[in-house]
């Protein structure tokens, strides 16, 4: 693909970016998250169009202007999050859309489950095609999704982090599998954060940063520390406002907690006035410790000290009441009613203070909406119109808005800049350090090294749910933080 | 800013659209029955709709909250038998304990209801459809099939909703002041806002500290007694009980929220919208046979109402479902 660029409303995620893929190799598509990864692959699938650029293939050019337009074109892509139907068989799963027909046109079951049992089998997996999918593990189910992309007969493979959930066995099957698919002389663009994998699956690679391609070539000729350059590779001090702050005391110190499946023996403790960056891959269980502290998970074990008292935390409730807030990183599904006015939304934790005798106080409503707005900047026509036809930077400010209106102590803020443009993520930096000054104390996490780097005091680096290192502020570098938490050190 | 000064005109617009409407039906019904748009009649209309108008906003409240409430007609029949047959038992009994009854009585039907969906989380259509029939099997269990009759009720029961007070009947009160208070309600109590707030994000209300479960739990716990009010108004006005009373019932409920604007993905309504819901299928029933049309053409009527109201809606969520989509494009970029 030559010269691609996709522009959403504030956001260029991908600018004039070109890549080439060869038959019978494995590219590597290395970047930090929001580097444009993703996009690039949805273009490739046919679920975005490039606003500017072509593709071709064998030296045509071709657009996709539906999914089933990249298929028919040969390209078929495994993704991070796997698309599967929970409640059809393994088999309907694979052949979905193009499943094997009788003479009479109707679905011939039988060929299907044969040959989904040849693929699985390929696959060095015994799963019964018959069995419906929500039966399956997680790895099993990534298993299907590789089948379902090995049963279209491509000749791009597309894999998304098609590592993340599975077990080392199990990653040596795949890569068995992929080097199959390469003497078949089948293009490979292969997606992962983890650089030992990588090094043994790739032969070429491509480095994306900002929505670039900011390097590429042979994967065996480079060095890992002038890839790990070529993500991070920007002057991070500068650009990030963090103020000084007077560190106090201890205010939240989190024990030895555990949860059943997603984290186990975190410890940490947070200072007043201190921004503590929490960095880890996706999957390395930092949002679910955050939502376990808000009380949306309860843990299974561990301790919470609040300023010097023990507290337990059961639901959201406890948790705003303790003065301990969560600002999610999915602001759409977690954060607003879009259909409600911006004054409801942010009033909505503070209900009990917006009211008297269990009867809310518009009035008082609209004091602190109009308070909280003010302080953030937030354009809006009134306080009165719906959430949902504001800006994506507009909304973030009410979701921030409406948490500080809850006074609280400790605020945990979920990758505050996912997905908005450069200028507003530059004034959600300076809020964020202008909050610290005032004696919050800040739990932020984050994928961005930039933002981590420039603004926390010290950083927790989470993998695959464990503590893997706790950074001082004069310790950090880009280089320490991706090794431990990919685990290359 | 174009795009909120839209919205926000078109939701104004949304009820005023829909009176308007009714007025021109008004209008249009008037020129062929001369007296249609007389003021009596106009309150006879309004007096006809009062007990929809209650059971709409009963309904209301639970469709905010994205359930739905399929067993008020039950209840109302179950509630109306059980007071009716405590009048003709007991008619010494004072009115006030036979209405303080049917609240509560109604109240109890609709925290089963609300029981399920809060503690067992059975979806909500599920459940209220499987407690209308029981809650009617009950009536018929209670009664043995036997209808209470109008000789059978004290006339205190019986008069009451029918006594004008300022020319407008006391069950014409009741719906006025029950539209008041459910106003007061959803706009001020934290109550309302909860319920708003479940239905509109239930992920969003539960990281706000709201307890969804809790929320649905009382808005079927209130449309419960609401419908359990209904009982004794429906029972006196018609002067009988008997198993089948306000069959299908329910469903007109359903119908005037949709009509008046109430999504019913949760979330989006008002008051003043259910109301006018109500009472365009009001103006509607009642002009029908005035002008000569028989009741199944009415309900043909009726019927192609409700799905132009829900293609009316379905294009407003589409105008929202667009800046969501927008933004959840421009958070994918980032991940």
């Amino acid at each position: 693909m030559r010269g691609i660029s996709q522009i959403f409303p504030g956001v260029k995620a991908l600018d004039n970016v070109s890549i080439a893929l060869y038959p019978g190799k494995v590219t590597a598509l290395i970047g930090e998250n929001g580097a444009g990864k993703s996009t690039l692959v949805k273009i490739l699938t046919g679920i975005y169009w490039p606003n500017e650029g072509e593709i071709l293939v064998d030296g045509r050019p071709v657009t996709f202007a539906s999914a089933q337009a990249a298929i028919d074109a040969g390209v078929t892509a495994i993704h991070q999050e796997t698309v599967l139907f929970d409640e059809l068989t393994v088999a309907e799963n694979i052949f979905l859309g193009h499943a094997p027909r009788t003479r009479l046109r109707t679905i011939d079951w039988q060929a299907m489950n044969s040959r989904s049992r040849a693929l699985l089998t390929a696959l060095e997996s015994n799963i019964d095609p018959t069995i419906r999918l929500k039966d399956l593990s997680i790895a099993q189910r990534h298993l299907v999704a590789i089948a379902r992309a090995l049963s279209i007969e491509a000749r791009i493979v597309i894999m998304d982090e098609p590592t993340a959930a599975l077990s080392r066995k199990e990653i040596d099957d795949l890569f068995r599998i992929v080097r199959g698919l390469k003497e078949q002389g089948k293009a490979i663009l292969f997606i992962s954060h983890k650089f030992d994998e990588l090094y043994e699956i790739a032969d070429d690679f491509v480095v994306f940063r900002d929505g670039r391609a900011v390097g590429q070539g042979r994967l065996k000729e480079t060095p890992q520390d002038e890839i790990v350059r070529m993500m991070v590779g920007r002057d991070v001090e500068n650009v990030f406002p963090k103020t000084e702050v007077a560190i106090g005391g201890p205010v939240l110190e989190v024990e030895k907690y555990c949860h059943r499946t997603e984290f186990r023996d975190i410890s940490l403790t947070l200072r007043k006035g201190e921004i503590l960056g929490v960095y880890g891959l996706i999957g390395a269980g930092r949002s679910e410790l955050a939502q376990s502290l808000f009380g949306i998970t309860r843990p299974l074990s561990g301790r919470l000290v609040l300023e010097g008292r023990e507290i337990s935390i059961n639901s959201p409730h406890d948790a705003i009441r303790a003065g301990i807030v969560y600002v999610p990183e999915e602001r759409g599904r977690h954060g607003l009613a879009l259909p409600m006015p911006i004054y409801q939304n942010m009033t909505l934790p503070s209900l009990t203070r917006t009211s008297r005798k269990g009867f809310l106080q518009a009035a008082q409503e609209f004091a602190l909406a109009r308070k909280y707005a003010e302080r953030l900047d937030l354009r809006a026509a009134a306080l009165s119109v719906p959430v949902g036809t504001l800006s994506g930077g507009n909304q973030q400010k009410v979701v921030i808005g409406k948490w500080l209106a809850t006074m609280p102590k400790v605020i945990i803020l979920d990758e505050p800049t996912k997905g908005i443009d450069i200028g507003s993520k530059a004034a959600v930096h300076g809020f964020i350090s202008e909050l610290a000054a005032e004696g919050l104390s800040i739990i932020m996490i984050s994928s961005e090294l930039p933002e981590i780097i420039g603004m926390s005091d010290r950083v927790l680096v989470m993998k695959e749910g464990l503590s893997a290192g706790l950074f001082e502020r004069n310790q950090l570098s880009p280089e320490a933080l991706v090794r431990t938490a990919t685990g290359n050190a | 800013m174009h795009e909120v000064m839209g919205m926000a005109k078109l939701i104004r617009k949304r009820e005023t659209l829909l009176f308007a409407i009714i007025v021109v039906m008004i209008a249009v019904f008037s020129t062929r029955a001369a007296d249609f748009a007389s003021p009596d009649n106009l309150a006879g209309i309004f007096n006809d709709t009062a007990i929809l108008i209650i059971l709409a906003l009963a309904q209301m409240t639970v469709i905010l909250t994205k359930s739905i409430d399929l067993s008020v007609a039950a209840n109302l029949a179950f509630t109306g038998m059980a007071i009716a047959m405590m009048n003709a038992a007991f008619p010494g009994l004072p009115l006030i304990a036979l209405i303080l009854a049917a609240i509560v009585i109604g109240a109890a039907l609709g925290s089963i209801n609300g029981f399920l969906v809060w503690r067992l989380e059975i979806p909500p259509i599920v459940v209220t459809l499987g407690t209308l029939t029981i809650y009617r099997g009950m009536a018929f269990v209670l009664s043995g099939g036997a209808w209470v009759n109008a000789h059978q009720m004290t006339p205190i029961f019986l008069s009451v909703p029918r006594t004008p007070i300022l020319g407008l009947p006391v069950l014409s009160w009741v719906a006025i002041i029950i539209v008041a208070l459910m106003y007061m309600l959803l706009r001020y109590s934290q109550f309302g806002r909860s319920a708003y707030a479940t239905g509109g994000n239930p992920t969003a209300a539960v990281y706000a500290g709201i307890d969804t479960g809790k929320t649905k739990f009382l808005a079927f716990v209130l449309s419960g007694a609401l419908a359990g009010l209904s009982s004794y108004l429906w029972v006196s006005r018609y002067a009988v009980a008997y198993v089948d009373i306000a069959n299908g019932f329910e469903l007109d409920s359903v119908a005037a929220c949709v009509i008046g604007g109430i999504s019913i993905a949760g979330g989006v309504g008002s008051v003043a919208g259910t109301v006018l819901g109500a009472l365009f299928l009001g103006v509607i029933k009642n002009a029908l046979p005035v002008i000569g049309i028989s009741p199944f053409t009415q309900m043909a009527i009726s019927g192609t109402v409700i799905i132009l109201a829900v293609v009316f809606n379905a294009r407003r969520e589409r105008n929202r479902g667009r800046i969501i989509l927008r933004d959840r494009a421009a958070a994918e970029v980032a991940a």
